[in-house]
C-alpha cells in the first residue's frame, strides 16, 4: 500500500499537467461530496422578486429566470454529473471489458456474437441512440446511465479484446499456464490486468464524454427533469436568455461542463501512469 | 591483402551523446579506427558498447536524440560528420551501404522486393526501363535467391527470414557500394543460414572490392571472416589488431576475457569464464579507463586521463596503460 | 522406466487450402532418463519449438504417446493436466526473459506463483521461505525480490525466470534457448547455474538451442532435428565430432570457431528445406539439400538406423558407412 502512495506522489509530482489535472479532479469530487452543504442558498428556491439579475455580492453567479441562485444549482448539480458519468463509464468499463476480453481470448464463437454486437451497437449514431433508449425506456436518471453506458460499450470491447489477444501469446502467459492456471485465472490474473493501462486512458476520456453525453441528453429534454438542476439544463435553459444579454445563466454552468471534461482528459495519462508498474523507477 | 594505402575510412576521436529522461549519456568518446579498400574489419563488443551507435554516427542516420559531440569519419576524402545533409544523400546507397539485423523491419511490406531494389538504382544511377529491370534479377540471382523473376514480384512477408535477408544484401550492394555495414546481420538466425550470409558477404566483397565493418558480439564469427578486429567495451575501443594476433595473444584485459567466455571446441565448461561486473553506467561520471571497475589489473596509474592508445605491434593498438 | 518416454509423437496443423496438413513435428520417438541432460538442435521451422511444447503439455499431440515417470500424459487434454500431480514435474525456462515475467508482478511474485497454484498445503504456508531459498539458488539477491521485470537487468531477468522453474523442484526442466537473448558473459554465468543446479537438484534437462557449442558443453546426448524428425541422436560429443547424418555434417561445418584449428570444410546447403506441409511419406526429407543422394533416397524414407557399436542412430541410408569426422581446413 504503501508503495502505492509512493508512487502516486512520484506520478503526481512528475508532470505538473497530471498534478494539475488530480488537483482539479479532488476539487471537484469535494464539491460533489459536500456541495449541497456549502451552496449558500437552496437551489431548488424561486425568487420572484429577484429574477434575472446579474452576478453580484450575494449571488456570485447571478440568478436565473426563476430567481433561483445560479452558484448553489451549479454546485448542486456537480454531484449529479459526476455520479452519471462515473456509474454510466464504470458500468461500460467492466461490462465491455469483461466480454472484450472473453472474446480476445476464447476466440470461436465467443468472440463472433461479442463482436457482433459490438458492431450492431456502433451502427448507430451514438448519441441519437442514446436518445432512443431513454425516450423508450423512460426519462430516469438510471435510464440516462444505462443508455451513456450501453452506447460506449463498443469502445471496451474493441479495446479489450485487442489488448488480450496481443497478450495471449506472451511468454508470461505460457509460463502462467505452466505454473498451474487454468484458462479463467490466465484470463483475470494475468492478460487482464496487463490492459488496464491503456484502458485507464480511454475511460477517463470516456469520463468527459459522458458527462456530455448526459448534459446533451438534458439539452434537448431527455434526461434529467426540471427542476432538478443539471449542468446540462442548465445551459439549456439559460442559451434562451443569451441574446437578450443574459449570459451568466448559460455561461457558468458551461464552464463547469467544461472544466470538468478538461480535467478529465488530462486526468487519462496520470492514471494509466499510475497503475503501469513500467513507469515506476 | 588488400590493395592500395590510403584509408577508406577513417574514423578519429568519435563522440556521440544521448539526451534521455534520466541524463546525458555518452555512448561513444573517442572512438577511433580505419579500414581500406576491402578489408573486412569486425567490430566485437557486448550489448551497450556502442557498435551500433558508431555506425549509425558514420551513415548519419543518428536518431534525434543524439549529438555528435567530437571527431571526424573521413571517407573518400569528406568528412561525413561534417558534410551536408545533400552530400550524404549523394553518399549512401552508391559508395555507403548498411544491412540491419532484422531484415523483415528493413524492408517496406507494401512494396514487392522487386520494386524496392529498383528504387535504388533508380535514385542513384541511370538505368531505365528494361536494362533497370535486368539488373535488379541479376541482383537478385547475385545473392543467391532462386527463380528471381518469381520472387521479385512478391511481398516481403511472402519471403523467407533468410531471403528478406538476401534481399536487403541486394539492395545495399546494388550500387556497388565501396562500404558496406553489416550491423549484426547474423545474430539470432540458425547456424546454416548465418554460414551462408557471411559466405556471401565475403564473396560480394571480394567481386566488388567493397570494404566490409561487421559488427557483431559473436567473437568465433568475426574470427573467422574479418581481416581485423576491433575491441569495443562502454563506448570505447579498446583494442584493434589483426585477426590472427589480437586471438592468439590478446593485448588488453577485457578481450582476454571476452576470448575466454567464448564457447570453444576443446572446451569444457569450467573453462568458460564470466567477465567480472557489468558495463559502467554511461550517464553517470566515468574514469578515464571505463573498464577501470571491472579490472583485475587496475592500479592508480589507470586513473591518469587520457586514455592512452599504445601501439604494441603491427597495427596492433590496445587503449591501456597495463597490456597483458 | 524412463522419466519421460515420447513414442511416435506426432502433430499436425491444418494448411491454408483446407485438407492440407502441416507436419509440424512426425513420428518422433526418444527418451529421457532421470538425471541426464539431452540437447534438442536443428534449425527454425524443423520443429522444436512445437516438441518442447508437446513435451510441456502446453499442446495437444495429433498421435503417439507421451509418457512421463510411466503415467501416460499425453491422453490428457492440457486443461485438465494443469491439474494434475505431474504438472509440476515439467518445467521450463523460456528464451526471452523479459517477455516471459509478467509485467505487473513483482519478482517474489512470480517465483511464488507455482508455489501458490501448484503446492503442498506445506509449500503454500512457507511461500516466503521457499522463494528466498530459490532465490539464494539461482544466486538473485534477495533485494531485488521486490523489483518489477523492467527493473532488472537480462540476467536477473533469467535468473528470476529459473527460479520460478526449479523452485516446485521438478524432475524435468525444459530450457528452450535460455540464453540466446543473454550478453556472452551472461550467458556464461548462466550456463555454470544451470549446470550446477543439475548437480544440486537432479533434474533432468530438455536442453532446446541454436547455438551448438552450448549444446555441447551442456548437454550428454543430443537429438538433431530436420522437418519434424529426429535425424540423428548420439551422445552430444560423438555427434559433433564425427556427424553420420549429412544435415549434422552440414550444420557442424556451419557452428563458427576461434581456432583456426578447429575450422572445417563447409558442407554447403543448396535452397531451402522442403515444405513441411503434406510431405511425401516415401522421400528422404532432406533430399534435394543434401550433398549426398541417390535415386534410392526418392523413393524409401530412411528409418533411424543403429551405428555398429554406441549408442548412435542416423536417419540416413548410408549413415555410419565408414562415417570419419569432417576434414578440417
Amino acid at each position: 500500500m504503501r508503495a502505492w502512495l509512493r508512487h502516486g506522489r512520484h506520478v503526481v509530482g512528475e508532470n505538473p499537467v497530471t498534478g494539475l489535472a488530480f488537483g482539479l479532479f479532488v476539487l471537484i469530487a469535494l464539491v460533489a461530496v459536500v456541495g449541497p452543504w456549502l451552496a449558500p442558498h437552496d437551489p431548488l428556491a424561486t425568487d420572484a422578486a429577484r429574477t434575472l439579475q446579474s452576478p453580484s455580492a450575494r449571488h456570485w453567479f447571478g440568478t436565473d429566470q426563476l430567481g433561483r441562485d445560479i452558484l448553489s444549482r451549479v454546485v448542486v448539480a456537480t454531484r449529479l454529473d459526476l455520479t452519471i458519468a462515473v456509474a454510466a463509464v464504470t458500468l461500460s468499463f467492466l461490462v465491455g471489458g469483461a466480454l472484450g476480453a472473453c472474446a480476445g481470448f476464447f476466440g470461436g464463437w465467443t468472440d463472433r456474437l461479442v463482436t457482433r454486437v459490438a458492431d450492431t451497437i456502433m451502427a448507430f449514431p451514438l448519441f441519437v441512440l442514446a436518445m432512443g433508449i431513454v425516450a423508450a425506456l423512460g426519462n430516469t436518471l438510471a435510464n440516462i446511465v444505462y443508455a451513456t453506458a450501453i452506447i460506449n460499450l463498443p469502445f471496451y470491447t474493441r479495446m479489450a479484446r485487442a489488448e488480450v489477444n496481443v497478450r495471449r501469446e506472451a511468454g508470461f502467459v505460457e509460463a502462467a499456464r505452466l505454473s498451474g492456471n487454468g484458462a479463467a485465472r490466465l484470463l483475470a490474473v494475468h492478460v487482464f490486468p496487463n490492459c488496464l493501462p491503456p484502458m485507464m486512458v480511454q475511460a477517463s476520456l470516456n469520463l468527459g464524454w459522458a458527462i456530455l453525453n448526459a448534459a446533451g441528453l438534458s439539452f434537448i429534454g431527455l434526461g434529467v427533469r426540471p427542476p432538478t438542476p443539471e449542468w446540462g439544463i442548465m445551459v439549456a435553459e439559460g442559451a434562451a436568455f443569451i441574446v437578450s444579454g443574459e449570459w451568466w445563466i448559460a455561461l457558468f454552468p458551461g464552464l463547469a461542463l467544461m472544466m470538468a471534461v478538461f480535467c478529465f482528459n488530462l486526468l487519462g495519462d496520470g492514471l494509466r501512469d499510475l497503475i503501469d508498474p513500467r513507469r515506476r523507477t | 591483402m588488400s590493395g592500395g594505402e590510403v584509408d577508406l575510412l577513417a574514423v578519429e576521436d568519435l563522440s556521440v551523446e544521448f539526451r534521455t529522461r534520466d541524463g546525458v549519456v555518452r555512448a561513444l568518446d573517442r572512438v577511433g579506427f580505419a579500414l581500406r579498400r576491402g578489408e573486412t574489419v569486425g567490430v566485437v563488443g557486448e550489448s551497450g558498447s556502442g557498435k551500433s551507435v558508431t555506425a549509425l554516427a558514420i551513415l548519419g542516420i543518428l536518431p534525434p536524440s543524439a549529438r555528435v559531440t567530437g571527431g571526424r569519419a573521413v571517407f573518400g576524402g569528406l568528412d561525413l560528420l561534417a558534410a551536408s545533409p545533400r552530400q550524404l544523400l549523394e553518399y549512401r546507397g552508391r559508395e555507403l551501404a548498411m544491412i540491419f539485423q532484422n531484415p523483415r523491419a528493413a524492408l517496406n511490406p507494401i512494396r514487392p522486393v522487386g520494386r524496392q531494389i529498383a528504387d535504388v538504382l533508380r535514385r542513384h544511377t541511370t538505368l531505365r526501363g528494361a536494362r533497370l529491370d535486368a539488373r535488379v534479377l541479376e541482383l537478385l540471382a547475385r545473392v543467391q535467391i532462386a527463380d528471381p523473376a518469381r520472387r521479385a514480384r512478391a511481398y516481403p512477408f511472402e519471403l523467407s527470414g533468410g531471403m528478406c535477408q538476401r534481399v536487403m544484401i541486394a539492395l545495399a550492394v546494388a550500387c556497388a557500394p565501396a562500404l558496406l555495414i553489416a550491423d549484426e546481420p547474423t545474430t539470432g538466425i540458425d547456424v546454416t543460414t548465418q554460414a551462408g550470409i557471411l559466405d556471401l558477404l565475403g564473396e560480394l566483397a571480394r567481386d566488388q572490392r567493397m570494404a566490409t565493418i561487421l559488427i557483431t558480439h559473436d567473437l568465433a564469427v568475426v574470427a573467422e571472416r574479418c581481416d581485423r578486429i576491433v575491441v569495443m567495451h562502454a563506448g570505447h575501443v579498446v583494442e584493434t589488431a589483426p585477426a590472427r594476433a589480437l586471438l592468439a595473444r590478446p593485448r588488453h584485459p577485457y578481450t582476454a576475457r571476452l576470448i575466454a567466455s567464448t564457447p570453444r571446441a576443446g572446451a569444457k565448461l569450467a573453462d568458460l569464464a564470466p567477465i567480472p561486473g557489468a558495463t559502467p553506467d554511461l550517464r553517470a561520471p566515468l574514469p578515464p579507463c571505463r573498464y577501470r571497475g571491472r579490472c583485475e589489473r587496475a592500479a592508480d596509474l589507470c586513473d591518469e586521463p587520457p586514455l592512452p592508445r599504445a601501439e604494441v605491434g603491427a597495427g596492433h593498438l590496445v587503449a591501456c596503460r597495463r597490456p597483458l | 522406466m524412463s522419466l519421460l518416454d515420447v513414442r511416435s509423437l506426432t502433430k499436425r496443423f491444418p494448411a491454408r487450402g483446407g485438407g492440407r496438413w502441416l507436419h509440424a513435428v512426425d513420428d518422433v520417438t526418444f527418451a529421457i532418463e532421470a538425471g541426464e541432460s539431452v540437447g534438442l538442435v536443428g534449425e527454425s521451422g524443423c520443429g522444436k519449438s512445437t516438441l518442447v511444447r508437446l513435451v510441456t503439455r502446453l499442446l495437444e499431440p495429433t498421435d503417439g504417446r507421451i509418457l512421463f515417470e510411466g503415467h501416460d500424459v499425453g491422453a490428457i487434454p492440457a486443461a485438465r493436466f494443469t491439474h494434475t500431480a505431474a504438472r509440476r514435474r515439467i518445467q521450463m525456462v523460456f528464451q526471452d526473459p523479459l517477455d516471459s515475467l509478467n509485467p505487473r508482478f513483482t519478482a517474489f511474485d512470480t517465483i511464488a506463483e507455482p508455489l501458490r497454484r501448484l503446492g503442498t498445503a506445506d509449500e503454500r504456508t512457507g511461500v516466503t521461505a521457499r522463494v528466498a531459498e530459490a532465490a539464494e539458488l539461482v544466486g538473485l539477491p534477495r533485494a531485488l525480490l521486490g523489483r518489477f521485470p523492467h527493473q532488472l537487468s537480462g540476467g536477473q531477468q533469467q535468473r528470476v525466470g529459473i527460479a520460478r522453474a526449479v523452485v516446485l523442484r521438478p524432475a524435468l526442466l525444459v530450457l528452450d534457448e535460455p540464453t540466446s537473448a543473454l550478453d556472452v558473459s551472461v550467458q556464461t554465468v548462466v550456463l555454470h547455474l544451470l549446470a550446477e543446479l543439475r548437480q544440486r537438484l537432479g533434474m533432468s534437462y530438455l536442453f532446446v538451442s541454436h547455438d551448438l557449442n552450448l549444446v555441447r558443453l551442456l548437454t550428454d546426448r543430443v537429438l538433431v532435428m530436420y522437418l519434424g524428425r529426429i535425424v540423428e541422436t548420439g551422445a552430444s560429443q560423438d555427434v559433433f565430432d564425427r556427424p553420420a547424418h549429412p544435415y549434422t555434417r552440414a550444420l557442424m561445418s556451419a557452428v563458427p570457431a576461434l581456432e583456426p584449428g578447429e575450422r572445417r570444410m563447409r558442407v554447403r546447403l543448396a535452397g531451402e528445406p522442403r515444405s513441411p506441409i503434406d510431405p511425401a511419406p516415401d522421400a528422404c526429407r532432406f533430399h534435394g539439400r543434401c550433398p549426398d543422394g541417390v535415386e534410392r533416397c526418392t523413393r524409401e524414407a530412411p528409418a533411424l538406423r543403429q551405428a555398429p557399436e554406441g549408442d548412435r542412430r542416423a536417419a540416413c541410408h548410408f549413415a555410419f558407412d565408414g562415417a570419419a569426422a569432417l576434414p578440417t581446413g
